[in-house]
């Protein structure tokens, strides 16, 4: 190789896909470059021009069209373009236009096809964007998720099931026969309806409680009783249960909590399993495992407070171990709702039991599972219809005010837009938040919905988990009806775009403090989570979690195929980005932020981010397009 | 600028009738073959002349006391820069390197100890400017190196029409009303250097005296004076020199 090349060739090797290249491919790209300087403003490819070269631009910024003349791409100092043409018919269907005077170098067709052929990154970089988004979003995926794995997915089989009626005897033979170490007790009919559930005939079942290996043992043997007598009479009216959709975490907790070794577990009402402490033991991992249960043996909000950093360096951990953006959003929810619980429980024991029954419900991200290491807190109090105002709100609002108190000092802080249960409109009873979903999804308007969206991610956190589970049910059933009400939340969803513009490296924010930065969360993954809603209402998911959202939406024929596939590889960059720059901030002692500096950004990350915000973009057109305001109401 | 002393200078004369007398006069054969191969009419558009940039190192200012040690050329239009068709020559200088040259272009003794004289790769040279504007950054040093050069090998010396970017340059920095207004005022003059004027069309900062190399930038300059001052249908004789 010619030294007096290095100058090309060294600037080349600096950015992807070049970067990647053998010394030999970057030596024969060098040796066959053409140069050309075009003036701010002049065309550089031409529509339907033939095009026998491959652009990388030297120096300067170019805009990229679509054959309709709307902008496509902009791109600056080490970006290519050209070569979508090159691989199809070498006629240029991406017309190209200098914003600043550019200086291009030209890489000959015959050089290019031998690198698509002689490296395989290359070709993958140069083909279609969603391999590399594709292939970005895998290689952030590691085999550790233990950290936020659901507990359903320990389950390995139904539960064993046998009615009050049945004798202990015939009852422990059942157990021997499946290997099973507990079993579930059940009954026709529904008196508790938090334990109700149907059978896939249509019967309605209760169920009563478990019997474990030890309660035969406790509970039969020792007291001596005949092995006929009817399990119904030896089982435990005290039930623990989990959803299946917790994580490990909190199984483990609950178990801790309730000094239980088995936890039935529940989709909605109906028992899908059973997990055992083993289960869980097997797949425990220490770091956050032990946050979580140290949460719980905090006696005062103070010493709740002296955790954050604990969870700061938990984040940190999860990272560098090369968790995912779903294993770090469901170990920080999980983390933050056990604070929520853990506040619950001291208030509860400063202020006594309720006077009725409630359920303390998130929203927001700690909802969907996807809470980032900087966040405040949504939430809310669902009551019983029993609830009285004059009589029973001076306790919620006090009990209300604990928690949120206790949250901010965890570094949970208040909620700009007051969606606390410390705000008497967001603490009632459950006819009165049917009715507010009601209102919301029959008489939308963008601008209502602006602030009101935040409570169609809802969960529940603590209490009667039925409330939430009845909204959410009210919510499937009707969104998918109320094109209006999709219409304003696509609306919404509109208000925030990513920074496509990208010029040389990033579009700045123009709020003036982050003059040199990008904020991920405004302009990458909040939209994202906005558009997901909106599909996943459109088609009556009851999911919550954004992934699990775009998995229910691609069961349906919502999406053309493979674009959920692309929209979850697209949010998972962008998450991972977002996390990472948090997880640096932290490293370096600053206060993490959404916020991303296009210095920090590696080459190859800063292509992948654009592409994610490509797709971002496009599924934002389609939202447009796919929920239009109905014309009857438009002129209002 | 660089402390050079005057010399004679060459004004643009009738290149045509130059180089067809010339021509007929040539005894060597490659000077005649260069002479005899003819270049773009002075009224031709610059987007149509074939270019060549050429840059020279040498191992000091005077033609006649310093020698040449290395050549770069570049053959280009006004719309592709041709690197595959580069050439880059090290020759040997007749008198020995002076230390000081050697930390300015980076050519060792070594190197230039297995180099050819350049009238070995004389004839390579003229056949690659023959027939092309030849495209240089202050041709007051290129012009009359090769002409001594090439006189003291052949017996006679070449001489050709060029196109210099640093008096392009100087037009549009040195000798405006604006230029004159801030001489006046006692500004500094606007740098005319080859880094410098890059600069003021965006382009990007090269490492500096390498002959390829500065024969690219020499190159890219041009094509950016053009799509800033000119034309693409600017005739030919309205920028040679």
């Amino acid at each position: 190789m010619d030294v007096e090349l290095l100058e090309i060739r060294q600037h080349m090797g600096r950015f992807p896909p070049f970067d990647g290249l053998s010394d030999d491919l970057l030596d024969a790209i060098a040796e066959q470059v053409e140069v050309s300087y075009f003036k701010t403003g002049s065309s550089i490819l031409a529509l339907n021009e033939m095009l026998n070269d491959l652009c990388y631009i030297r120096s300067g910024a170019v805009e990229v069209y679509r054959s309709q003349g709307e902008l496509y791409n902009r791109l600056g100092e080490g970006d290519i373009f050209g070569h979508f043409s090159l691989l199809r018919n070498h006629k240029v269907r991406f017309p190209a236009q200098a914003i600043e005077d550019t200086l291009i170098y030209f890489i000959p067709k015959a050089v290019f096809l031998r690198l698509c052929e002689e490296d395989e990154h290359f070709a993958d970089f140069v083909e279609l964007e969603r391999p590399r988004l594709e292939s970005a979003a895998e290689q952030q995926k590691k085999s550790n998720d233990m950290m936020v794995t659901r507990i359903r997915k320990l389950l390995t089989r139904y539960p064993v099931m046998v009615e009050t009626s049945t004798s202990v005897q015939h009852a422990a033979q059942q157990m021997s026969e499946a290997q099973a170490s507990a079993l579930l007790v059940i009954k026709e009919g529904s008196d508790n309806p938090r334990y109700s559930f149907k059978d896939s005939e249509g019967q309605t079942w209760q169920m009563c409680g478990i019997l474990t290996d030890s309660d035969f043992r406790t509970r039969v043997v020792a007291e001596g009783l005949s092995p006929q007598t009817a399990v119904g009479e030896v089982v435990s009216s005290r039930l623990i249960t989990i959803q299946s959709d917790a994580s490990v975490y909190e199984a483990m907790l609950t178990m801790l909590r309730s000094n239980v070794h088995h936890l039935p577990v529940l989709y909605r009402q109906r028992p899908v399993g059973v997990v055992h402490l083993s289960d869980i033991i097997r797949y425990e991992t220490h770091s956050g495992l032990y946050l979580v249960s140290n949460i719980f043996h905090q006696s005062s909000a103070q010493g709740l407070a002296r955790l954050a950093p604990d969870v700061s360096a938990a984040f940190v951990r999860m990272v560098q171990e090369g968790a995912n953006s779903q294993m770090v959003g469901s170990a920080l929810s999980t983390i933050g709702r056990s604070f929520t619980r853990r506040l619950l429980e001291m208030a509860e024991a400063e202020l006594g039991p309720p006077p009725v029954p409630y359920c303390f419900m998130v929203n927001g991200s700690m909802a969907r599972n996807e809470q980032s290491i900087v966040t405040d807190q949504d939430n809310a109090l669902i009551l019983s219809d029993e609830f009285i105002p004059e009589q029973h709100d001076d306790y919620f609002h006090a009990l209300a005010k604990i928690v949120s108190d206790g949250l901010d000092a965890c570094g949970y802080t208040y909620c700009k837009g007051d969606v606390m249960a410390t705000n008497t409109q967001w603490r009632q009873p459950l006819s009165v938040w049917k009715g507010y979903f009601q209102d919301w999804m029959a008489n939308p308007t963008p601008e209502r919905l602006l602030h009101s969206s935040i409570f169609f991610d809802l969960d529940s956190c603590y209490g009667e988990d039925l409330y939430v589970e009845t909204l959410q049910d009210l919510i499937a059933d009707t969104a998918p009806k109320s094109p209006l009400f999709l219409a304003a939340m696509a609306r919404n969803a509109l208000n925030r775009t990513p920074p496509l513009g990208f010029f040389r490296t990033f579009v700045m924010e123009q709020d003036g403090k982050h003059n040199n930065s990008i904020n991920l969360k405004r302009r990458g993954t909040a939209p994202m989570v906005d558009l997901v809603r909106i599909h996943a209402l459109a088609c009556g998911s009851k999911a919550q979690n954004s992934f699990q959202r775009l998995n229910d939406i691609s069961k349906t024929q919502l999406l053309a195929t493979g674009m959920s596939e692309k929209l979850s590889y697209a949010f998972e960059f962008l998450c991972m980005s977002r996390i990472r720059h948090q997880m640096i901030d932290l490293q370096e002692d600053r206060l993490p932020d959404n916020n991303i500096e296009p210095e920090n950004v590696a080459d190859s990350e800063r292509h992948t981010l654009k592409d994610a915000f490509q797709v971002l973009s496009n599924a934002q057109k389609f939202l447009k397009f796919r929920y239009p305001m109905p014309a009857q109401r438009q002129g209002r | 600028m660089f402390g050079i002393r005057p010399r004679q200078k060459i004004t643009q004369a009738d290149w045509k009738g130059y180089m067809a007398q010339r021509a007929q006069q040539a005894k060597n054969p490659a000077i005649q073959q260069f002479f005899a191969t003819p270049l773009p009419d002075p009224e031709t558009p610059i987007a149509d002349v074939p270019m060549v940039a050429l840059d020279m190192e040498t191992t000091g200012l005077d033609e006649r006391r310093h020698g040449i040690v290395s050549i770069g050329v570049v053959p280009f239009t006004l719309s592709r820069i041709k690197l595959a068709e580069r050439r880059y020559w090290v020759v040997k200088p007749p008198r020995p390197l002076d230390e000081a040259s050697i930390a300015y272009h980076h050519i060792t003794h070594s190197e230039i100890a297995q180099s050819p004289d350049l009238d070995v790769i004389l004839d390579e040279l003229l056949a690659q400017l023959a027939g092309r504007l030849v495209v240089v950054h202050f041709r007051n040093i290129e012009r009359p190196f090769l002409n001594a050069a090439i006189k003291a090998r052949r017996g006679e010396g070449v001489l050709f029409p060029m196109i210099d970017t640093m008096s392009l340059e100087a037009r549009m920095h040195r000798q405006t009303l604006w230029a004159r207004f801030r001489r006046w005022l006692g500004r500094p003059p606007v740098s005319i250097r080859m880094h410098a004027s890059r600069e003021r069309y965006g382009l990007p900062p090269y490492q500096g005296h390498h002959a390829l190399v500065d024969a690219l930038a020499t190159a890219e300059l041009l094509q950016a004076q053009i799509a800033t001052h000119y034309r693409p249908e600017t005739p030919l004789k309205d920028i040679w020199c």
